[in-house]
């Protein structure tokens, strides 16, 4: 039996979670060879889950919902699957499945998400939101201008964070297991004794801040209590360091239904706990396997109550439980562990699934055998994305980061984020054209656009107007998101994550556009050909005429790439240049979730020759079937798009048939690696990975109660493909797949 | 050479540095080992029956490229050829352009990249063994057919020793090759036919591997949208069983069988 010291020093006086995990990691160099198929328990476990699924897709997607409680981190009795059977416990209620009120956000999606399942709040909790208290969603209306409002219900800012929580903070739940309750409240309060006056606004928010957040980490002890667990203290096994830092994310989506409740990087701090246990002989593989089998399966049980218009924006129910996985140490070391081969492994023990979001962050540098299960597993799954960790943690600083909601980088327990949703920049370069007027209702939106009076439209004309267009909208973007965020801080504070992050951490605000390509297509053809706009009667493009040939953005070629990327560092730019609430750092991101297919229904016809209506392509991918050149040349583009300008994240979908990725599965697996060395080579972002036929898809569109776990990776995040709308599955099947013969 | 290799090489007009280019994939993996850049070059004197490319038989078709920006795509493409990937000449019939392929193929060996001509050997001038030799790490050689009359029936040409003859160089040359066999179930996909190549290749020490292709009716729709007449209309794939038939006998000779 060998004993593993763990190596102690400043990380036990105050809280430095990476300097434990530096410290004690056991880098793994190996293969696969060494995992385990689930135990009887876990199969016993997830056949009830399994269950459970059917009938939550049998009854319009939702099993339950509580009507009389206000969900809070300890206001249910514990709740389990099968007590006997489970090694990892807690639920966010007492039954599997079942929905909560989370109120605070907004109290009329609440009660239309009730509505649409037939159900309505309790009448004493709806007398207290209509008389005695208020939400963040009424908070943001009454601070909203007019200006707000008109750019909110014309489409040009959508899935704002304004009526429901704003998610994206990861609290670093690992926190809990390694110090305990106790001692995290200590710390908590040190830091409260230190914020002291003058009593500016900033002063006095922080302190109030600091003690909601000792108040969460005392209703987590009872959240612990409820599951005869002592949260108190640190955790002293493997299985309980799961069980602790499991707690600690649970309170999170306990108190919070934010759009992405990430989990961060947990993987690699938990196989400390696991690997000395395991070297002690205290425990098997089997039980290792085991415990992530099972936190994982509870992952995958996290819902939050939401209305259906929701899932225009975010289809398929996600929760965004992303786990960043892989990448190096700043000393070259990599951060591969056995447990992020197990936490992979559980898309095998447990079969294919959209949550937890696995993120594989990738390097050159990683172990080659680490790179090729990751292969396979995208390829047997199509659940798992990637991103370049090389980039991120060169560019951002850090080498201790999860990953927020789709692709966002954010350091652990030292920064977070504000989520803004996303504008549609495809819109933007219309109201260019019709002298800052919706082309669709013809109402004014900005100011100072000039009329283009030629009968074809000139490119410097176009761009000088595109300009003035931006900033206008980043402006009011801006303006929005101050309004969401303070309110958001008063009204629906995240006292459960934020105990778990630093006091006073850096902020970044994370603004997104949508339509990137359509941009990039539409500049292409004003610049290359001749466009002519067919106007109406008053004068708005209705549709255009294009003569000649242009080259589209998503086939490697500089001419049409350089106005993609333009486009992004010029929105950039002006975003760059507005004051936000709290100092936060403004980032953008391309990344449109599903919301390319709403946001092409509310867009006339553009320059680039897509008729009114049509999707657009998802995150910042060419658009289909215009990336002629095949997949490499396609990539490549997208990878011209500068990270500095989009901090936040450029996404990147990429979906290819099996056989097209080569001839046998030991090829295939060699290929993916290869692209993925090579794409994040030419320091390209992120790349959501499918490896499917297209008639698997058609199938699952007309059976599909035969393919209840058939998952898909759309834009940043992943989907169980049955559960989209019959137009974003179609919209899915008309990307670009790419093919050779 | 014969008088029609002589005869099609002439009237191909050669420009300095120029290839005439059907089209490029960027992301190919049937074409040789790993991720390949496959250049489709232009113009081919043969009309197998089978092709499943017609579009790039014509040689007065195509796309003029300097040989300096197809290195340049291979250069932004090379991050992603890993260990074994590069690029692959294919077509249409790449050696019709020899001469212009030699600086394309210098150039992409000075700059580290894999190269690969997939051919069917018809011809061999000193251009071509000049560019076998000194730049193409790699010959997948396509065996068209074991018979004269099944060779002609196919290409629409006479003489196979031809492409025989290019094997032969190559084999001397030491370097490696692959062959390639299109399976059409009793047209080439006949017991005695795969016994008869595996004999005549079996001593042969530069085959790396023997690359079946399964006939598949794919290209129909571009023989009529070029308005010619598919003539193998009534033959039909394969199946599986007789795929793994002809696998079998064929690992009685080559050191390894891949079916593409």
């Amino acid at each position: 039996m060998e004993v593993k010291e763990i190596k102690k020093s400043n990380w036990e006086k105050t809280i430095n979670v990476r300097e434990f995990v530096v410290q004690n990691i056991t880098p793994y160099y190996g293969d696969a060879s060494f995992l385990v198929g689930p135990t009887n328990r876990t199969q016993y476990l997830w056949e009830i889950c399994k269950n459970a699924l059917a009938e939550e897709r049998k009854n319009n997607g939702v099993r339950s919902v509580d009507t009389d409680t206000i969900s809070t981190i300890s206001a249910f009795e514990a709740g389990y699957i099968d007590k006997d059977n489970e090694v990892i416990v807690g639920l966010q209620t007492d039954d599997l499945l079942k929905r909560t009120m989370k109120p605070f956000g907004g109290f009329k999606v609440v009660q239309k998400a009730l509505a649409e399942q037939g159900l309505q709040p309790n009448e004493h909790i709806t007398t207290l939101f209509s008389k005695y208290t208020k939400t963040h969603n009424d908070g943001v209306f009454d601070a909203y201008n007019d200006e707000i409002r008109k750019f909110r219900s014309l489409g040009i800012l959508t899935g704002l964070p304004d009526n429901y929580a704003r998610g994206r903070i990861i609290g670093d739940y690992r926190r809990l297991a390694l110090y305990g309750i106790d001692f995290l409240i200590d710390q908590k309060k040190k830091d409260l004794q230190a914020i002291s006056g003058p009593m500016t606004d900033n002063v006095i928010r922080l302190r109030e801040e600091v003690s909601e957040q000792i108040k969460a980490l005392k209703d987590m002890l009872l959240l612990g209590e409820k599951y005869n667990l002592d949260l108190s203290r640190p955790a002293m096994n493997a299985q309980e360091a799961v069980q602790w830092t499991y707690m600690a994310y649970l309170a999170a989506v306990k108190e919070q239904d934010g759009a992405a409740m990430s989990l961060g990087n947990v993987s690699t701090f938990l196989d400390i706990f696991i690997e000395k246990d395991l070297l002690a002989g205290k425990i098997t593989e089997e039980e290792a396997q085991e415990y992530i089998d099972q936190f994982v399966m509870k992952l995958r049980m996290v819902r939050h109550l939401r209305m259906s218009a929701y899932d225009e924006l975010f289809a398929g129910d996600p929760t965004w439980v992303t786990e960043a996985i892989g990448g190096m140490f700043e000393d070259g070391r990599p951060k591969v562990t056995k447990t992020s081969f197990r936490f992979l492994n559980t898309l095998y023990n447990l079969g294919p699934s959209p949550e937890p979001n696995m993120t594989v962050l990738w390097s050159k540098d990683l172990p080659q055998n680490f790179k090729d299960f990751c292969a396979k597993v995208a390829i047997d799954s199509s659940s798992i994305q990637f991103e370049n960790d090389e980039l991120m943690r060169k560019t951002r600083g850090s080498d201790d980061y999860g990953i927020a909601c789709c692709v966002s980088y954010q350091e652990l327990g030292k920064a977070i984020q504000f989520f803004g949703a996303r504008t549609n920049l495809a819109k933007t370069l219309l109201l260019a054209l019709n002298q800052g007027r919706c082309e669709a209702t013809g109402k004014l939106i900005v100011d100072g656009v000039k009329e283009l009076k030629g009968e074809y439209l000139d490119f410097e004309e176009v761009m000088d107007n595109f300009q003035v267009a931006m900033k206008e909208i980043a402006r009011v973007y801006n303006d929005t998101m101050n309004v969401i965020h303070y309110m958001h801080d008063k009204y629906y504070y995240e006292k459960a994550q934020m105990a778990l992050i630093d006091t006073n951490p850096h902020i970044d605000i994370a603004y997104g556009i949508a339509g990137l390509s359509i941009v990039a297509d539409s500049l292409s053809a004003i610049k290359y050909a001749k466009v002519k706009p067919i106007r109406n009667e008053e004068g708005l493009t209705i549709d255009f005429e294009i003569e000649g040939e242009f080259p589209f953005y998503g086939n490697d070629d500089d001419r049409a790439d350089s106005l993609a990327a333009m486009a992004v560092a010029d929105f950039n730019a002006e975003l760059q240049k507005l004051p936000v609430y709290k100092n936060a750092n403004p980032t953008l991101s391309v990344l449109t979730i599903t919301s390319n297919v709403v946001y092409g229904k509310k867009t006339g016809a553009t320059p680039d020759g897509r008729k009114a209506g049509v999707a657009f392509a998802p995150g910042a991918n060419p658009m289909h079937g215009r990336d002629a050149n095949g997949a490499i040349a396609s990539l490549n583009s997208v990878a011209k798009i500068n990270y500095k300008d989009a901090f936040d994240g450029i996404s990147n979908t990429f979906s290819i048939v099996p056989k097209s990725l080569g001839a046998n599965e030991e090829d295939r697996i060699d290929n993916m690696a290869a692209i993925l060395d090579g794409y994040f080579d030419h320091n390209a972002h992120h790349l959501n990975v499918n490896v499917l036929n297209k008639e698997t898809l058609l199938d699952a569109m007309e059976h599909p109660e035969e393919y209840p776990q058939l998952t898909i990776r759309v834009s940043g995040y992943a989907v169980k493909f049955v559960r989209l709308t019959r137009e974003q599955q179609m919209e899915v099947i008309t990307r670009s797949f790419h093919e050779s013969l | 050479m014969n008088f029609w290799d002589v005869l099609i090489s002439i009237l191909i007009e050669h420009k300095e540095n120029i290839l005439r280019v059907h089209s490029v994939e960027s992301f190919g993996t049937q074409d040789g080992p790993g991720i390949r850049m496959v250049v489709f070059l232009q113009g081919c004197k043969l009309k197998c029956l089978y092709c499943h490319n017609p579009d790039t038989i014509d040689t007065s078709g195509g796309q003029e490229y300097h040989v300096d920006e197809l290195v340049k795509m291979a250069i932004r493409q090379k991050s992603y050829f890993g260990q074994k990937g590069g690029v692959t000449v294919s077509g249409g019939e790449p050696l019709l352009q020899s001469k212009a392929l030699i600086p394309f193929l210098k150039k992409l060996k000075e700059n580290g990249i894999h190269t690969n001509i997939d051919t069917n050997g018809r011809i061999l001038n000193h251009f071509t063994k000049e560019l076998l030799d000194e730049y193409t790490d790699l010959v997948m050689l396509d065996i068209k057919h074991m018979t004269e009359k099944g060779y002609e029936f196919i290409t629409g040409m006479k003489r196979k020793e031809t492409t025989f003859d290019f094997a032969k160089y190559r084999e001397e040359s030491g370097k490696p090759m692959w062959l390639r066999y299109v399976l059409i179930p009793g047209i080439t996909n006949n017991p005695k036919l795969l016994k008869q190549m595996g004999e005549y290749f079996k001593d042969y020490t530069t085959i790396e591997r023997i690359e079946i292709q399964p006939y598949h009716k794919l290209g129909i729709h571009k023989w009529e949208a070029l308005g010619w007449d598919y003539k193998l209309k009534d033959a039909r794939e394969n199946t599986v069983e007789e795929i793994q038939e002809a696998v079998e006998i064929l690992k009685n000779y080559f050191k390894k069988v891949s079916v593409n």
